[in-house]
Protein backbone atom coordinates (compact mmCIF):
# COMPACT_ATOMS: atom_id res chain seq x y z
CA UNK A 1 0.00 0.00 0.00
CA UNK A 2 0.75 3.40 -0.51
CA UNK A 3 0.22 6.71 1.07
CA UNK A 4 0.26 9.58 -1.99
CA UNK A 5 0.35 13.06 -0.37
CA UNK A 6 -0.28 16.15 -2.95
CA UNK A 7 0.43 19.87 -2.17
CA UNK A 8 -1.56 21.54 -4.48
CA UNK A 9 -3.05 24.79 -5.08
CA UNK A 10 -6.47 25.36 -3.53
CA UNK A 11 -8.69 26.16 -6.15
CA UNK A 12 -7.72 22.89 -7.84
CA UNK A 13 -9.21 20.29 -5.24
CA UNK A 14 -12.43 20.18 -6.86
CA UNK A 15 -10.78 18.89 -10.32
CA UNK A 16 -8.47 16.68 -8.21
CA UNK A 17 -11.52 15.17 -6.58
CA UNK A 18 -13.01 14.54 -9.68
CA UNK A 19 -10.44 12.84 -11.37
CA UNK A 20 -9.67 10.33 -7.94
CA UNK A 21 -13.20 9.83 -8.24
CA UNK A 22 -13.16 8.04 -11.75
CA UNK A 23 -10.26 6.46 -11.09
CA UNK A 24 -12.24 4.72 -8.81
CA UNK A 25 -10.71 5.92 -5.34
CA UNK A 26 -13.36 5.66 -2.49
CA UNK A 27 -11.79 8.41 -0.24
CA UNK A 28 -9.04 11.13 0.92
CA UNK A 29 -8.07 13.21 3.36
CA UNK A 30 -7.87 17.33 2.73
CA UNK A 31 -6.42 19.81 4.82
CA UNK A 32 -5.90 23.59 4.29
CA UNK A 33 -2.31 24.28 5.02
CA UNK A 34 0.21 26.92 4.79
CA UNK A 35 4.20 26.92 3.67
CA UNK A 36 6.47 28.10 0.93
CA UNK A 37 8.35 26.80 -2.26
CA UNK A 38 9.93 28.38 -5.03
CA UNK A 39 6.26 30.14 -5.15
CA UNK A 40 7.00 33.66 -3.41
CA UNK A 41 3.98 34.97 -0.97
CA UNK A 42 1.90 38.45 -1.51
CA UNK A 43 2.73 41.59 -0.47
CA UNK A 44 -0.06 43.23 2.36
CA UNK A 45 0.05 46.79 2.73
CA UNK A 46 -2.13 48.72 5.96
CA UNK A 47 -1.53 52.28 5.82
CA UNK A 48 2.26 52.12 6.47
CA UNK A 49 2.97 48.80 7.37
CA UNK A 50 4.08 46.12 4.96
CA UNK A 51 3.77 42.69 5.47
CA UNK A 52 5.52 40.30 3.18
CA UNK A 53 3.55 36.40 4.00
CA UNK A 54 5.65 34.42 2.87
CA UNK A 55 3.66 31.37 3.42
CA UNK A 56 1.37 30.97 0.68
CA UNK A 57 -2.06 28.95 1.51
CA UNK A 58 -2.29 25.27 -0.12
CA UNK A 59 -4.60 22.30 0.11
CA UNK A 60 -2.86 18.55 1.19
CA UNK A 61 -4.57 15.76 0.09
CA UNK A 62 -3.84 12.67 1.08
CA UNK A 63 -4.73 9.26 -0.65
CA UNK A 64 -4.44 5.72 0.56
CA UNK A 65 -4.13 3.55 -2.13
CA UNK A 66 -3.00 -0.35 -2.95
CA UNK A 67 0.23 -0.45 -4.79
CA UNK A 68 -1.40 -1.27 -8.40
CA UNK A 69 -3.01 1.93 -8.49
CA UNK A 70 -0.97 4.27 -6.80
CA UNK A 71 1.16 5.37 -10.00
CA UNK A 72 -2.37 5.92 -11.98
CA UNK A 73 -3.39 8.35 -9.23
CA UNK A 74 -0.20 10.29 -8.86
CA UNK A 75 -0.31 10.60 -12.54
CA UNK A 76 -4.13 12.20 -12.65
CA UNK A 77 -3.42 14.51 -9.66
CA UNK A 78 -0.30 15.46 -11.49
CA UNK A 79 -2.47 16.04 -14.46
CA UNK A 80 -5.74 17.99 -13.02
CA UNK A 81 -3.59 20.08 -10.49
CA UNK A 82 -1.47 21.59 -13.50
CA UNK A 83 -1.57 25.11 -14.93
CA UNK A 84 1.74 25.29 -15.84
CA UNK A 85 2.36 27.90 -13.36
CA UNK A 86 5.14 27.99 -10.62
CA UNK A 87 3.43 27.25 -7.05
CA UNK A 88 1.78 24.01 -8.70
CA UNK A 89 3.10 21.83 -6.07
CA UNK A 90 4.38 18.82 -5.22
CA UNK A 91 3.42 14.97 -4.56
CA UNK A 92 5.10 12.20 -2.45
CA UNK A 93 4.41 8.70 -2.49
CA UNK A 94 4.66 6.70 1.33
CA UNK A 95 4.80 3.18 1.78
CA UNK A 96 2.32 2.07 4.52
CA UNK A 97 3.00 -0.40 6.49
CA UNK A 98 -1.18 -1.67 7.76
CA UNK A 99 -4.65 -0.61 7.40
CA UNK A 100 -7.54 -0.92 9.55
CA UNK A 101 -11.00 -0.68 8.89
CA UNK A 102 -12.51 0.80 12.51
CA UNK A 103 -16.27 -0.42 11.60
CA UNK A 104 -14.98 -3.76 10.63
CA UNK A 105 -11.86 -4.39 11.68
CA UNK A 106 -10.97 -5.74 8.00
CA UNK A 107 -7.13 -4.66 7.20
CA UNK A 108 -4.58 -4.06 4.28
CA UNK A 109 -6.04 -3.66 1.11
CA UNK A 110 -9.78 -4.64 1.78
CA UNK A 111 -9.94 -1.93 4.51
CA UNK A 112 -8.82 0.92 1.76
CA UNK B 1 -34.75 93.65 9.41
CA UNK B 2 -32.39 96.32 10.78
CA UNK B 3 -29.62 93.56 10.81
CA UNK B 4 -30.31 92.24 7.52
CA UNK B 5 -29.81 95.71 5.71
CA UNK B 6 -26.34 97.25 7.41
CA UNK B 7 -24.97 93.63 6.31
CA UNK B 8 -26.12 93.03 3.15
CA UNK B 9 -25.13 97.57 2.35
CA UNK B 10 -21.59 96.35 3.81
CA UNK B 11 -20.55 92.94 3.20
CA UNK B 12 -22.21 91.01 0.33
CA UNK B 13 -23.39 87.23 -0.56
CA UNK B 14 -21.34 84.98 2.33
CA UNK B 15 -22.49 87.55 5.36
CA UNK B 16 -26.04 87.25 4.15
CA UNK B 17 -25.55 83.14 4.82
CA UNK B 18 -26.25 83.96 8.42
CA UNK B 19 -29.17 86.04 7.75
CA UNK B 20 -31.39 84.00 6.10
CA UNK B 21 -31.39 82.61 10.55
CA UNK B 22 -33.05 85.71 11.27
CA UNK B 23 -36.46 85.53 12.43
CA UNK B 24 -38.77 87.07 11.28
CA UNK B 25 -39.04 89.74 14.46
CA UNK B 26 -35.25 90.23 13.98
CA UNK B 27 -36.62 94.18 13.94
CA UNK B 28 -37.30 93.78 17.81
CA UNK B 29 -33.99 92.89 19.02
CA UNK B 30 -33.57 92.50 22.96
CA UNK B 31 -30.22 93.38 24.21
CA UNK B 32 -29.47 90.97 27.23
CA UNK B 33 -32.70 88.59 26.91
CA UNK B 34 -33.80 87.57 31.05
CA UNK B 35 -34.66 83.71 30.88
CA UNK B 36 -38.03 84.75 30.91
CA UNK B 37 -37.53 86.66 27.80
CA UNK B 38 -35.45 83.52 26.25
CA UNK B 39 -37.76 81.25 26.84
CA UNK B 40 -39.84 82.98 23.99
CA UNK B 41 -36.58 82.50 21.74
CA UNK B 42 -36.31 78.91 21.66
CA UNK B 43 -37.15 77.30 18.48
CA UNK B 44 -38.50 74.37 18.30
CA UNK B 45 -36.97 73.08 14.87
CA UNK B 46 -33.21 73.77 16.57
CA UNK B 47 -33.94 72.35 19.34
CA UNK B 48 -35.09 68.98 17.70
CA UNK B 49 -32.02 68.99 15.85
CA UNK B 50 -29.51 69.61 18.26
CA UNK B 51 -30.87 66.44 19.89
CA UNK B 52 -30.87 64.43 16.98
CA UNK B 53 -26.91 65.39 16.73
CA UNK B 54 -26.51 65.06 20.33
CA UNK B 55 -27.69 61.17 19.58
CA UNK B 56 -25.95 61.31 16.64
CA UNK B 57 -22.82 61.99 18.24
CA UNK B 58 -23.21 59.74 20.51
CA UNK B 59 -23.48 57.20 18.21
CA UNK B 60 -19.92 58.08 16.55
CA UNK B 61 -18.73 56.53 20.43
CA UNK B 62 -20.48 53.86 20.63
CA UNK B 63 -20.27 51.76 18.77
CA UNK B 64 -18.33 53.28 15.85
CA UNK B 65 -14.93 54.45 17.14
CA UNK B 66 -14.44 51.09 19.00
CA UNK B 67 -15.68 49.28 15.62
CA UNK B 68 -13.57 51.21 13.33
CA UNK B 69 -10.39 50.93 15.98
CA UNK B 70 -11.36 47.36 17.09
CA UNK B 71 -11.22 45.75 13.31
CA UNK B 72 -7.67 47.37 13.10
CA UNK B 73 -6.07 45.66 16.31
CA UNK B 74 -5.50 41.54 16.50
CA UNK B 75 -8.20 38.65 17.53
CA UNK B 76 -7.28 39.13 20.50
CA UNK B 77 -7.36 42.29 21.70
CA UNK B 78 -10.44 43.27 20.04
CA UNK B 79 -12.93 43.23 23.45
CA UNK B 80 -9.91 45.55 24.75
CA UNK B 81 -10.66 48.19 22.64
CA UNK B 82 -14.04 47.96 22.45
CA UNK B 83 -14.07 47.98 26.50
CA UNK B 84 -11.72 50.75 26.50
CA UNK B 85 -14.06 53.47 23.94
CA UNK B 86 -17.10 51.98 25.55
CA UNK B 87 -15.91 52.84 29.56
CA UNK B 88 -13.87 56.16 28.45
CA UNK B 89 -17.01 57.60 26.53
CA UNK B 90 -19.56 56.54 30.09
CA UNK B 91 -17.14 57.76 32.72
CA UNK B 92 -16.60 60.88 30.89
CA UNK B 93 -19.83 61.72 31.16
CA UNK B 94 -20.28 61.15 34.28
CA UNK B 95 -17.26 63.80 34.77
CA UNK B 96 -18.65 66.23 32.89
CA UNK B 97 -22.29 65.79 34.47
CA UNK B 98 -20.04 66.52 37.92
CA UNK B 99 -18.07 69.61 37.73
CA UNK B 100 -16.33 69.01 33.66
CA UNK B 101 -19.61 71.38 32.19
CA UNK B 102 -19.06 74.05 34.69
CA UNK B 103 -14.97 74.80 34.44
CA UNK B 104 -15.69 74.41 29.92
CA UNK B 105 -18.96 76.46 29.83
CA UNK B 106 -19.07 78.66 32.78
CA UNK B 107 -16.90 82.57 33.21
CA UNK B 108 -13.19 82.22 34.45
CA UNK B 109 -14.43 85.90 34.86
CA UNK B 110 -10.60 87.68 34.54
CA UNK B 111 -9.22 84.01 34.17
CA UNK B 112 -9.83 82.91 30.42
CA UNK B 113 -8.26 79.75 30.66
CA UNK B 114 -10.90 77.34 32.66
CA UNK B 115 -14.14 78.35 33.86
CA UNK B 116 -15.39 78.11 37.42
CA UNK B 117 -17.04 75.46 39.61
CA UNK B 118 -20.92 76.98 39.92
CA UNK B 119 -22.61 74.74 37.62
CA UNK B 120 -20.65 71.82 39.41
CA UNK B 121 -23.42 68.74 39.52
CA UNK B 122 -25.17 70.51 37.07
CA UNK B 123 -26.54 73.03 39.69
CA UNK B 124 -29.16 75.77 38.23
CA UNK B 125 -29.16 73.99 35.11
CA UNK B 126 -32.87 73.09 34.63
CA UNK B 127 -34.74 73.02 31.84
CA UNK B 128 -35.75 76.66 31.96
CA UNK B 129 -32.43 77.89 31.88
CA UNK B 130 -31.52 78.63 28.03
CA UNK B 131 -28.01 78.63 25.66
CA UNK B 132 -27.07 81.16 23.45
CA UNK B 133 -26.63 80.03 19.89
CA UNK B 134 -24.28 82.04 16.83
CA UNK B 135 -27.56 84.55 16.54
CA UNK B 136 -28.76 87.73 18.07
CA UNK B 137 -32.05 86.68 19.98
CA UNK B 138 -31.82 82.71 19.13
CA UNK B 139 -31.90 79.97 22.41
CA UNK B 140 -32.12 76.60 23.03
CA UNK B 141 -32.61 74.58 26.01
CA UNK B 142 -29.21 74.28 28.17
CA UNK B 143 -29.92 70.69 29.13
CA UNK B 144 -30.04 69.79 25.20
CA UNK B 145 -26.43 71.88 25.11
CA UNK B 146 -24.85 70.04 28.07
CA UNK B 147 -25.70 67.24 26.31
CA UNK B 148 -24.32 67.96 23.09
CA UNK B 149 -21.37 69.25 24.70
CA UNK B 150 -21.13 66.15 26.67
CA UNK B 151 -20.70 63.94 23.81
CA UNK B 152 -17.46 66.02 22.23
CA UNK B 153 -16.58 65.70 25.85
CA UNK B 154 -16.98 61.77 25.87
CA UNK B 155 -15.59 60.89 22.29
CA UNK B 156 -12.35 62.99 22.41
CA UNK B 157 -10.34 61.13 25.17
CA UNK B 158 -11.89 57.95 23.81
CA UNK B 159 -9.93 58.81 20.81
CA UNK B 160 -6.63 58.70 22.36
CA UNK B 161 -7.25 55.11 23.01
CA UNK B 162 -5.95 54.08 19.64
CA UNK B 163 -2.44 55.13 20.19
CA UNK B 164 -1.38 52.88 22.59
CA UNK B 165 -4.27 50.39 22.00
CA UNK B 166 -2.83 46.22 22.78
CA UNK B 167 -0.63 47.09 25.41
CA UNK B 168 -1.93 49.55 28.10
CA UNK B 169 -3.54 48.46 31.88
CA UNK B 170 -7.03 48.99 31.94
CA UNK B 171 -7.49 50.75 35.06
CA UNK B 172 -4.35 53.39 35.45
CA UNK B 173 -6.82 54.30 31.51
CA UNK B 174 -9.34 55.10 33.23
CA UNK B 175 -7.77 57.19 35.68
CA UNK B 176 -5.97 58.78 32.77
CA UNK B 177 -8.90 59.84 31.32
CA UNK B 178 -10.88 61.65 34.48
CA UNK B 179 -7.96 63.73 34.76
CA UNK B 180 -7.31 64.38 31.05
CA UNK B 181 -10.60 65.51 30.90
CA UNK B 182 -10.57 67.95 33.56
CA UNK B 183 -7.31 69.19 33.55
CA UNK B 184 -7.43 69.36 29.53
CA UNK B 185 -10.01 68.91 27.22
CA UNK B 186 -12.18 71.16 29.65
CA UNK B 187 -9.87 74.32 29.56
CA UNK B 188 -8.92 73.97 25.82
CA UNK B 189 -12.87 73.53 25.47
CA UNK B 190 -13.48 76.77 27.60
CA UNK B 191 -10.91 78.75 25.68
CA UNK B 192 -11.84 78.32 22.42
CA UNK B 193 -15.88 77.91 23.09
CA UNK B 194 -16.88 79.72 25.69
CA UNK B 195 -18.04 83.44 25.28
CA UNK B 196 -20.84 84.75 26.53
CA UNK B 197 -22.98 84.79 23.61
CA UNK B 198 -24.30 87.50 20.86
CA UNK B 199 -26.43 89.09 23.27
CA UNK B 200 -24.40 89.45 25.83
CA UNK B 201 -20.86 90.27 24.62
CA UNK B 202 -21.67 94.09 23.81
CA UNK B 203 -21.91 94.63 27.56
CA UNK B 204 -19.58 92.39 29.00
CA UNK B 205 -16.50 92.51 26.20
CA UNK B 206 -14.12 90.60 28.34
CA UNK B 207 -16.48 87.52 29.03
CA UNK B 208 -14.73 84.87 26.72
CA UNK B 209 -12.12 81.92 26.71
CA UNK B 210 -9.06 82.95 25.68
CA UNK B 211 -8.30 81.35 22.20
CA UNK B 212 -11.87 82.66 21.72
CA UNK B 213 -10.55 86.25 22.60
CA UNK B 214 -7.85 86.14 20.04
CA UNK B 215 -10.17 85.45 17.82
CA UNK B 216 -9.26 81.64 16.71
CA UNK B 217 -11.87 80.03 14.46
CA UNK B 218 -12.45 76.26 15.42
CA UNK B 219 -16.76 75.33 14.29
CA UNK B 220 -16.66 71.86 15.51
CA UNK B 221 -13.68 71.17 17.11
CA UNK B 222 -10.35 70.99 15.19
CA UNK B 223 -7.82 72.24 18.45
CA UNK B 224 -10.51 71.04 21.24
CA UNK B 225 -11.14 67.45 19.78
CA UNK B 226 -8.76 66.26 17.05
CA UNK B 227 -5.70 68.57 18.03
CA UNK B 228 -6.10 67.93 21.61
CA UNK B 229 -6.28 63.56 21.87
CA UNK B 230 -3.65 63.38 18.80
CA UNK B 231 -0.71 64.86 20.89
CA UNK B 232 -2.09 62.98 23.93
CA UNK B 233 -2.15 59.93 22.10
CA UNK B 234 1.66 60.37 20.96
CA UNK B 235 2.61 60.94 24.52
CA UNK B 236 1.07 58.39 25.41
CA UNK B 237 2.61 55.59 23.15
CA UNK B 238 5.81 57.27 23.34
CA UNK B 239 5.49 56.75 26.94
CA UNK B 240 3.93 53.64 26.71
CA UNK B 241 6.49 52.23 24.55
CA UNK B 242 6.15 49.80 21.15
CA UNK B 243 4.34 47.15 21.57
CA UNK B 244 6.32 43.71 22.00
CA UNK B 245 6.79 42.66 17.73
CA UNK B 246 6.22 45.95 16.44
CA UNK B 247 8.01 46.03 13.30
CA UNK B 248 9.73 42.56 13.79
CA UNK B 249 6.18 40.17 13.80
CA UNK B 250 3.38 40.62 11.45
CA UNK B 251 0.36 42.48 13.15
CA UNK B 252 -2.54 42.76 10.57
CA UNK B 253 -6.19 44.26 11.24
CA UNK B 254 -8.07 41.34 12.32
CA UNK B 255 -11.22 42.84 10.78
CA UNK B 256 -11.51 45.88 7.82
CA UNK B 257 -15.03 44.81 7.34
CA UNK B 258 -15.92 45.89 10.90
CA UNK B 259 -13.30 48.94 10.20
CA UNK B 260 -15.47 49.92 7.52
CA UNK B 261 -18.35 49.64 9.10
CA UNK B 262 -16.87 51.60 12.21
CA UNK B 263 -15.94 54.20 9.85
CA UNK B 264 -18.96 54.15 7.94
CA UNK B 265 -21.14 54.84 11.40
CA UNK B 266 -18.57 57.62 11.95
CA UNK B 267 -19.40 59.55 9.08
CA UNK B 268 -22.87 59.60 9.86
CA UNK B 269 -22.40 60.65 13.41
CA UNK B 270 -19.91 63.22 11.98
CA UNK B 271 -23.24 65.22 10.66
CA UNK B 272 -24.31 65.29 14.28
CA UNK B 273 -21.07 66.38 15.27
CA UNK B 274 -20.04 69.02 12.55
CA UNK B 275 -23.82 70.21 11.68
CA UNK B 276 -24.91 70.23 15.49
CA UNK B 277 -22.03 72.45 16.30
CA UNK B 278 -23.88 75.11 14.11
CA UNK B 279 -26.59 74.98 17.19
CA UNK B 280 -28.86 76.34 14.63
CA UNK B 281 -31.22 74.13 12.40
CA UNK B 282 -30.97 77.04 9.64
CA UNK B 283 -29.23 77.75 6.10
CA UNK B 284 -25.70 77.99 7.26
CA UNK B 285 -26.52 74.44 8.73
CA UNK B 286 -27.22 73.10 5.28
CA UNK B 287 -23.48 75.02 4.06
CA UNK B 288 -21.76 72.66 7.04
CA UNK B 289 -23.85 69.91 5.81
CA UNK B 290 -22.46 69.90 2.34
CA UNK B 291 -19.38 71.05 3.28
CA UNK B 292 -18.58 67.95 5.86
CA UNK B 293 -20.07 65.93 2.98
CA UNK B 294 -17.43 66.77 -0.06
CA UNK B 295 -14.89 67.26 2.07
CA UNK B 296 -15.08 63.36 3.16
CA UNK B 297 -15.66 62.45 -0.01
CA UNK B 298 -12.64 64.07 -1.76
CA UNK B 299 -10.49 62.66 0.65
CA UNK B 300 -11.15 59.50 0.68
CA UNK B 301 -10.81 59.27 -2.75
CA UNK B 302 -7.52 61.14 -2.79
CA UNK B 303 -6.13 58.45 -0.60
CA UNK B 304 -7.28 55.79 -2.97
CA UNK B 305 -5.54 57.38 -5.88
CA UNK B 306 -2.31 57.85 -4.31
CA UNK B 307 -2.19 54.68 -3.11
CA UNK B 308 -2.85 53.11 -6.18
CA UNK B 309 -0.09 55.32 -7.66
CA UNK B 310 2.49 54.57 -5.11
CA UNK B 311 1.36 51.41 -4.37
CA UNK B 312 -0.30 50.14 -7.80
CA UNK B 313 -3.59 49.07 -5.55
CA UNK B 314 -6.29 50.87 -3.89
CA UNK B 315 -7.07 49.55 -0.37
CA UNK B 316 -9.94 49.41 1.70
CA UNK B 317 -7.77 50.66 4.67
CA UNK B 318 -6.61 53.76 2.62
CA UNK B 319 -10.03 54.98 1.45
CA UNK B 320 -11.58 54.90 4.99
CA UNK B 321 -8.39 56.53 6.39
CA UNK B 322 -8.82 58.65 3.84
CA UNK B 323 -12.38 59.30 4.63
CA UNK B 324 -11.88 59.82 8.63
CA UNK B 325 -8.69 62.40 7.64
CA UNK B 326 -11.43 64.62 5.34
CA UNK B 327 -13.74 64.21 8.53
CA UNK B 328 -11.19 65.75 10.55
CA UNK B 329 -9.80 68.40 8.29
CA UNK B 330 -13.18 69.69 8.00
CA UNK B 331 -14.31 69.62 11.49
CA UNK B 332 -12.92 73.31 11.98
CA UNK B 333 -13.49 74.53 8.48
CA UNK B 334 -17.40 73.22 8.14
CA UNK B 335 -18.75 76.35 8.98
CA UNK B 336 -16.46 78.65 7.44
CA UNK B 337 -15.82 77.24 4.10
CA UNK B 338 -17.34 77.02 0.79
CA UNK B 339 -18.12 73.22 -0.74
CA UNK B 340 -15.49 73.79 -3.30
CA UNK B 341 -12.87 75.16 -0.89
CA UNK B 342 -14.04 71.67 1.37
CA UNK B 343 -13.25 69.54 -1.59
CA UNK B 344 -9.56 70.83 -1.89
CA UNK B 345 -8.98 71.22 1.95
CA UNK B 346 -9.91 67.11 1.53
CA UNK B 347 -7.37 66.43 -1.13
CA UNK B 348 -4.69 68.16 1.06
CA UNK B 349 -4.90 66.43 4.06
CA UNK B 350 -5.49 63.25 2.63
CA UNK B 351 -1.78 64.10 0.66
CA UNK B 352 -0.43 65.31 4.35
CA UNK B 353 -2.24 62.37 5.95
CA UNK B 354 -0.60 59.56 4.11
CA UNK B 355 3.32 60.75 4.09
CA UNK B 356 2.63 61.14 7.58
CA UNK B 357 1.17 57.52 8.23
CA UNK B 358 3.52 55.76 5.80
CA UNK B 359 6.69 57.69 5.32
CA UNK B 360 6.73 59.84 8.45
CA UNK B 361 5.77 57.22 10.59
CA UNK B 362 8.56 54.80 9.72
CA UNK B 363 11.12 57.26 9.74
CA UNK B 364 10.21 58.31 13.19
CA UNK B 365 9.76 54.62 14.78
CA UNK B 366 6.85 54.87 17.05
CA UNK B 367 4.38 53.04 17.67
CA UNK B 368 0.76 55.03 17.24
CA UNK B 369 -0.61 51.87 17.07
CA UNK B 370 -3.84 53.30 15.42
CA UNK B 371 -2.61 56.60 13.58
CA UNK B 372 -3.93 58.68 16.23
CA UNK B 373 -1.45 61.49 15.69
CA UNK B 374 -1.18 61.18 12.38
CA UNK B 375 -5.03 61.33 11.36
CA UNK B 376 -6.16 62.98 14.33
CA UNK B 377 -3.81 65.89 14.90
CA UNK B 378 -2.04 66.03 11.45
CA UNK B 379 -5.27 66.12 10.22
CA UNK B 380 -6.35 68.46 12.76
CA UNK B 381 -3.52 71.31 12.13
CA UNK B 382 -3.73 71.11 8.57
CA UNK B 383 -7.89 71.80 9.39
CA UNK B 384 -7.27 74.48 11.77
CA UNK B 385 -4.76 76.04 9.47
CA UNK B 386 -6.33 75.68 6.80
CA UNK B 387 -9.60 76.78 8.31
CA UNK B 388 -8.41 80.40 7.79
CA UNK B 389 -7.57 80.29 3.97
CA UNK B 390 -11.09 78.75 2.69
CA UNK B 391 -12.78 81.26 5.72
CA UNK B 392 -11.83 84.25 3.50
CA UNK B 393 -15.18 85.55 2.01
CA UNK B 394 -12.88 86.62 -1.36
CA UNK B 395 -12.51 82.58 -1.96
CA UNK B 396 -16.23 82.21 -0.83
CA UNK B 397 -15.93 81.61 2.87
CA UNK B 398 -18.20 82.51 5.84
CA UNK B 399 -15.35 85.22 7.06
CA UNK B 400 -16.30 85.96 10.86
CA UNK B 401 -19.08 87.58 12.92
CA UNK B 402 -18.48 90.65 14.50
CA UNK B 403 -20.33 89.98 18.03
CA UNK B 404 -18.86 92.74 19.94
CA UNK B 405 -21.36 94.94 18.46
CA UNK B 406 -25.32 94.79 19.28
CA UNK B 407 -26.79 93.02 16.69
CA UNK B 408 -23.90 91.51 15.26
CA UNK B 409 -21.94 92.48 11.85
CA UNK B 410 -19.54 90.21 9.33
CA UNK B 411 -15.87 91.28 10.48
CA UNK B 412 -13.52 92.85 8.17
CA UNK B 413 -11.75 89.34 6.88
CA UNK B 414 -7.65 89.49 6.82
CA UNK B 415 -6.37 86.15 6.23
CA UNK B 416 -2.76 86.38 6.84
CA UNK B 417 -3.34 87.50 10.45
CA UNK B 418 -6.27 84.72 10.68
CA UNK B 419 -3.72 82.34 10.10
CA UNK B 420 -1.19 83.50 12.75
CA UNK B 421 -4.03 83.63 15.09
CA UNK B 422 -5.01 79.84 14.12
CA UNK B 423 -1.18 78.75 14.34
CA UNK B 424 -1.18 80.33 17.93
CA UNK B 425 -4.43 78.35 18.80
CA UNK B 426 -2.72 75.14 17.01
CA UNK B 427 0.58 75.92 19.41
CA UNK B 428 -1.48 76.51 22.55
CA UNK B 429 -3.50 72.92 22.21
CA UNK B 430 0.39 71.36 21.47
CA UNK B 431 2.07 72.55 24.52
CA UNK B 432 -1.33 72.69 26.82
CA UNK B 433 -2.26 69.12 25.75
CA UNK B 434 1.28 67.64 24.78
CA UNK B 435 2.63 68.86 28.01
CA UNK B 436 -0.19 67.64 30.91
CA UNK B 437 -0.65 64.61 28.88
CA UNK B 438 3.11 63.40 29.05
CA UNK B 439 3.39 64.49 33.13
CA UNK B 440 0.16 62.23 33.68
CA UNK B 441 1.27 59.36 31.82
CA UNK B 442 4.82 59.33 33.48
CA UNK B 443 2.90 59.96 36.89
CA UNK B 444 0.74 56.79 36.27
CA UNK B 445 3.54 54.80 35.24
CA UNK B 446 5.76 55.17 38.28
CA UNK B 447 2.97 55.06 40.06
CA UNK B 448 0.44 52.03 39.04
CA UNK B 449 2.43 51.45 35.59
CA UNK B 450 0.77 52.09 32.48
CA UNK B 451 1.47 48.63 30.75
CA UNK B 452 0.66 44.86 31.27
CA UNK B 453 3.48 42.30 31.45
CA UNK B 454 5.08 40.85 28.88
CA UNK B 455 2.81 37.48 29.46
CA UNK B 456 0.03 39.29 29.25
CA UNK B 457 0.60 41.36 26.42
CA UNK B 458 1.61 38.33 24.37
CA UNK B 459 -1.71 36.57 25.66
CA UNK B 460 -3.62 39.72 24.40
CA UNK B 461 -5.73 41.87 26.49
CA UNK B 462 -8.87 40.42 26.39
CA UNK B 463 -8.33 37.19 28.31
CA UNK B 464 -5.84 39.29 30.80
CA UNK B 465 -7.58 41.93 31.59
CA UNK B 466 -11.09 41.36 30.75
CA UNK B 467 -11.50 37.53 31.62
CA UNK B 468 -13.29 37.01 27.73
CA UNK B 469 -12.56 36.41 24.47
CA UNK B 470 -14.35 38.58 21.34
CA UNK B 471 -14.58 35.34 19.06
CA UNK B 472 -15.25 31.51 20.21
CA UNK B 473 -15.14 29.57 17.87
Amino acid sequence: MKLVIAIIKPFKLDEVREALSGLGVQGMTVTEVKGFGRQKGQTEIYRGAEYSTNMVPKIKVEVATTDDLAGRVVEVIQQSANTGAIGDGKIFVIDVAHAVRIRTGETDDVAL
Amino acid sequence: MKLFNKLSAGLGVAAATALTAMPAWAADLVKAPDVAAQAGMVNKGDTTWMLVSTALVLMMAVPALGLFYGGLVRTKNMLSVLMQTLMTFCICSLVWACWGYSIAFTSGGENHFFGGLSKMFLAGVTPGTYAVTFSNNVYFPELVYFCFQMTFASITPALIVGAFAERIKFVPLMIFMVLWLTLVYCPIAHMVWYWAGPDFLPDTPNDYGYLWGLGALDFAGGTVVHINAGIAGLMGCLIVGKRIGYKTEPMPPHSLTMTMTGASLLWVGWFGFNVGSNLEANGLAGLVFANTFLATSAAAFAWAVIELIVHGKPSLLGGVTGAIAGLVAITPACGFASPMTSILLGFVVSIVCFLMVTTVKNKLGYDDTLDVFGVHCIGGIVGAIGTAIVADPALGGQGFVDYTVFPAVAGKYDMAAQIITQIKAVLLTLVWSGGISAVLFFILKLTMGLRPSAEVEQDGLDISEHGERAYNY
